[in-house]
């Protein structure tokens, strides 16, 4: 059985599952919850500093996007950081360390853009025996509009000064929890690794009006009529999130950086999928949200069952392993040509491959009295769209063309050498060489 | 003592009143919000769809799911509706089996179609329910037309020709309209008085009139309505009943499945209406299976349709004839009547075994008797009026758009040549002739 412990900037979990900090970790009865439920680690839900803490609405918090049967797929959230006085969840997340000695509970902090206010609560956390600290510079509303998270997230220059106040005042590993609500991550992720940041975790929500109350013309959620963006989570943020793991991962600025990746992961494949790109472990909310803590249940089996079908033997066989395959789309292989190909013996004849092709693409799918799809090579540009929407699995694949053979559509003989667009002659960049 | 299953004879009662509610309680309930929602989304949304194809009326159901999926049912009925007004009676009584739901992409491939049938009661349902109608009438043309029967065929006919401009009277022989929606169909698949419900809510497209109990042959001829009217469509149906041509069809406790069923459909306490202890329907239609069904449904304790061709050869569709089995109906098939039994009434049928393999039905030479007290024949309907129309195969002849041999006079539904002789089929004809009806009376057709 394959081995999932994690070790992440030094912090130990018996596996690279976590939970972020969200509502889920919000106090100590929620995780001991998840800990007997089998999570690797927990972020405790943000602390803000000493004093009367922040309040929420009273109305609804979340605003949801459903996928059939309501599948949930995207869930926002208008929730600040807690709003449970700072001593309290000081004593709670000491006695849960006390005694779950053996998961990893990093905590999280907001407080003000001040030295004076860090170094304040990093020693009272500490106390606390937490593994380690994550800096919210994430959360998109609410505290944004006081001069904290995202706000602070937005401005590479404060995550580093903010970054560096907290690794001159403690012994923690800092984890610097990064706002996609910016244009290039790859400044932020910067920013946190001068400050001295021993890790970046990605990413937090995003700025979001999930859906509008078309009888009220109110977004939702709403409250007394009006609305306010919230963060945006869940299965449908994955895609941004990967890709801005993976400019961090690429980049060479911060290549190595260790990242703990966040944003709809709900299953093992999301979680190994994240890893592949160079997460060195994982935090999950919404799927926890959506179906309570057992899922981590699934997430360990399926990660290990996937990782002994592979032959990884530990988590750090396969980190990283899917990071030198993303590159800039110069560099992809021009002439590599591939053809759509329907399996006739799949195929149920529902005709939305040749819609997708003949109304929205190139025309390259012919379709018989009978309903019978068949690929036209002369016309074909390999898209894929036809995979994409052909509802049975397999059904229509790309076959790549060897070497030697022709493009009908092109009537270009197929080369077995790579040619991207550096040196394209269509590039007008391509200086010719002597 | 009250009877029983087991009690000898025709009698009522045979179960309890909780019971028969139940038994006769609607056969595929219908969908909540929820279900519709899951439902529709298994829709591929195909491009020219296959279930359109099979669809006797045309009905553009991906766009009719596509529109329920986003929460818009009443454009859903209104797209339903525009091909078959009687949409919502479609939606309960279609063998989508063999129609839509036979081609369904996932039937294909899975074996599990779409609920395109639930669908449609669905979305037609929830506009019926609001009593809204969809559709609105065209300036008056100042024509008139004649329609006989208040079938499936009349009633669309008659609602096309009306949204079109044009005075329509509806003729028909019966106390009610509806035609077999009303008297035909069993009674689980149309609950609550839904058929009715559908012809009121059809007329408030307004100018149609309809006149009862005026049959054709008999208070009105085809001659006075040519006079009085532009155009004149039949709808009649088919009001006799084959004989069975079996020795001793006279006796008592032998009858026409259609009337039972009719009864049935009227009974205000089926309770009270009687049904037999053993049951023989002779037949292999729908009726056959409405007519056995029915009577176990109200208690008969043991019932038998006897077809005389084999499983493969059945008219009854495959949902059917499970429904039937499931129910405890036993199909007796290649058993074909030879005499009924009895000194005075039934008391039981002998068969001929046939073979039938290759189509050709012949004798094996085989008897055997099977115990009855009321036998049903449900051996197919005929044209009791052809009103001097060219008949052909024992049905008005039509073309394409429902014209008759004589001009001026249109027909369709089961009356009418060509079709399966299905709801479906019949708003499809009704649909098309009014079609070509008002072509022809604006001058706008050939």
């Amino acid at each position: 059985m394959a081995d999932l412990r994690s070790e992440f900037v030094g912090i130990k979990s018996p596996n690279p599952f976590w939970l972020a900090s969200a509502p889920p970790t919000d106090k100590e009865y929620n995780v001991r919850r998840a800990y007997e439920a089998g999570w690797g680690g927990v972020v405790w839900k943000t602390l803000g500093e000493e004093g009367p803490p922040v309040v929420n609405v009273n109305g609804p918090r979340y605003g949801a996007i459903f996928g059939a049967d309501r599948r949930l797929l995207g869930l926002n959230n208008i929730e600040l950081i807690t709003d449970r006085p700072l001593q309290q969840n000081l004593r709670e997340i000491k006695a849960v360390k006390r005694d779950y000695p053996d998961r990893a509970l990093v905590v999280s902090l907001m407080v003000p853009c001040e030295e004076e206010a860090w170094k304040a609560i990093l020693p009272v956390v500490e106390e606390t025996g937490a593994d380690g600290i994550e800096l919210n510079f994430g959360c998109p509303h609410g505290m944004a509009e006081r001069g904290m998270g995202s706000a602070v997230g937005q401005v590479p220059e404060y995550i580093e000064m903010v970054t560096r106040w907290c690794k001159q005042n403690t012994r923690m590993p800092v984890i610097v929890k990064l706002t996609p609500n910016i244009t290039d991550v790859r400044y932020p992720a910067q920013a946190a690794k001068r400050g001295g940041a021993d890790a970046v975790s990605l990413i937090n929500t995003i700025n979001s009006i999930t859906s509008v109350n078309l009888d009220s013309f109110a977004p939702e959620p709403t409250i007394d009529g009006k609305g306010s963006h919230g963060g945006y989570c869940g299965p449908a943020v994955k895609p941004i999130a990967m890709n801005m793991v993976a400019e961090i991962a690429r980049s060479p600025e911060t290549a190595g950086l260790p990242m703990s990746g966040i944003g709809g992961i709900t299953t093992w494949r999301d979680a190994a999928e994240f890893m592949s790109l160079g997460c060195g472990n994982v935090q999950v909310c919404t799927a926890a949200m959506t179906y309570g803590f057992k899922v981590v249940q699934e997430m360990i089996s399926g990660l290990g069952q996937w990782m002994d079908e592979k032959g990884h033997n530990s988590i750090d066989d396969f980190v990283g392993r899917a990071v030198p395959n993303v590159r800039d789309w110069q560099h992809l292989n021009l002439n590599h040509v591939t053809k759509a190909r329907i399996s006739q013996d799949d195929c149920i004849k529902c005709g939305r491959c040749y819609a997708a092709c003949e109304d929205t693409s190139h025309q390259a799918i012919s379709m018989s009295a009978d309903r019978v799809f068949e690929v036209m090579d002369d016309e074909c540009v390999a898209c894929n769209l036809c995979v994409n929407v052909c509802p049975v699995e397999g059904c229509i694949t790309m076959e790549t063309l060897e070497p030697g053979m022709v493009d009908e559509r092109t009537g270009q003989v197929v080369s077995g050498e790579h040619g991207d667009w550096t040196t394209h002659p269509n590039n007008p960049s391509v200086v010719a060489a002597e | 003592m009250g009877n029983s299953p087991h009690t000898d004879g025709i009698v009522a009662g045979r179960i309890s009143a909780d019971a028969v509610a139940d038994n006769f309680s609607d056969l595929h309930p219908p969908l909540d919000d929820h279900e519709a929602l899951v439902a529709a989304d298994r829709c591929y949304f195909c491009y020219d769809a296959p279930c359109q194809t099979a669809c006797p009326t045309s009905i553009d159901i991906p766009l009719f799911i596509r529109q329920i999926a986003t929460g818009t049912a009443e454009s859903a009925a209104r797209t339903i509706f525009e091909q078959n007004i009687l949409g919502g009676m479609c939606a309960r009584v279609c063998p989508t089996e063999t129609l839509c739901e036979e081609v369904c992409v996932r039937e294909v491939a899975e074996g599990k179609p779409v609920l395109i049938g639930q669908l449609q009661r669905y979305a037609t349902d929830k506009v019926m329910a609001e009593d809204k109608h969809p559709f609105t009438r065209a300036a008056p043309t100042g024509k008139a037309v004649a329609v006989v029967g208040a079938g499936p065929a009349g009633l669309s006919a008659a609602h096309r020709l009306a949204m079109l401009g044009h005075d329509v009277v509806i003729y028909d022989a019966r106390p009610k309209g509806g035609g077999l929606n009303e008297y035909g169909i069993a009674a689980y698949k149309s609950v609550e008085g839904f058929a009715q419900a559908e012809v009121d809510w059809l007329l408030q497209i307004g100018g149609i009139e309809i006149r009862y109990e005026q049959k054709l042959g008999e208070s009105i001829t085809l001659e006075t309505l040519q006079e009085r009217y532009d155009a004149v469509f039949l709808g009649v149906g088919l009001g006799g009943v084959n004989a069975l041509r079996a020795e001793g069809e006279d006796k008592e406790g032998v009858r026409d499945a259609v009337d039972f069923i009719a009864e049935l459909r009227q009974a205000d306490d089926l309770t009270k209406l009687p049904v037999g202890r053993r049951v023989i329907v002779i037949g292999g239609g729908m009726t056959a299976i409405d007519a056995a069904v029915q009577s176990k449904l109200l208690g008969a304790q043991e019932v038998t349709v006897a077809y005389r061709r084999d499983k493969s050869a059945m008219g009854a569709s495959e949902f059917e004839q499970v429904l039937a089995t499931s129910h405890g109906v036993r199909i007796e098939f290649n058993a074909q009547p030879v005499r009924v039994v009895g000194n005075g009434k039934v008391t039981a049928v002998e068969f001929a075994r046939t073979t039938s393999a290759g189509g050709e039905l012949a004798p094996t030479g085989e008897t055997f008797e099977i115990p009855a007290d009321q036998v049903f024949k449900a051996i197919g309907q005929t044209l009791t009026t052809d009103a001097g129309l060219t008949v052909e195969r024992g049905k008005i002849a039509v073309n394409e758009t429902g014209r008759t041999s004589v001009s001026g006079v249109w027909a369709g539904g089961d009356c009418a040549s060509g079709g399966d002789d299905l709801t479906v089929t019949a708003v499809a004809e009704g649909r098309d002739a009014a079609m070509d009806i008002h072509a022809t009376l604006t001058g706008e057709g050939a």
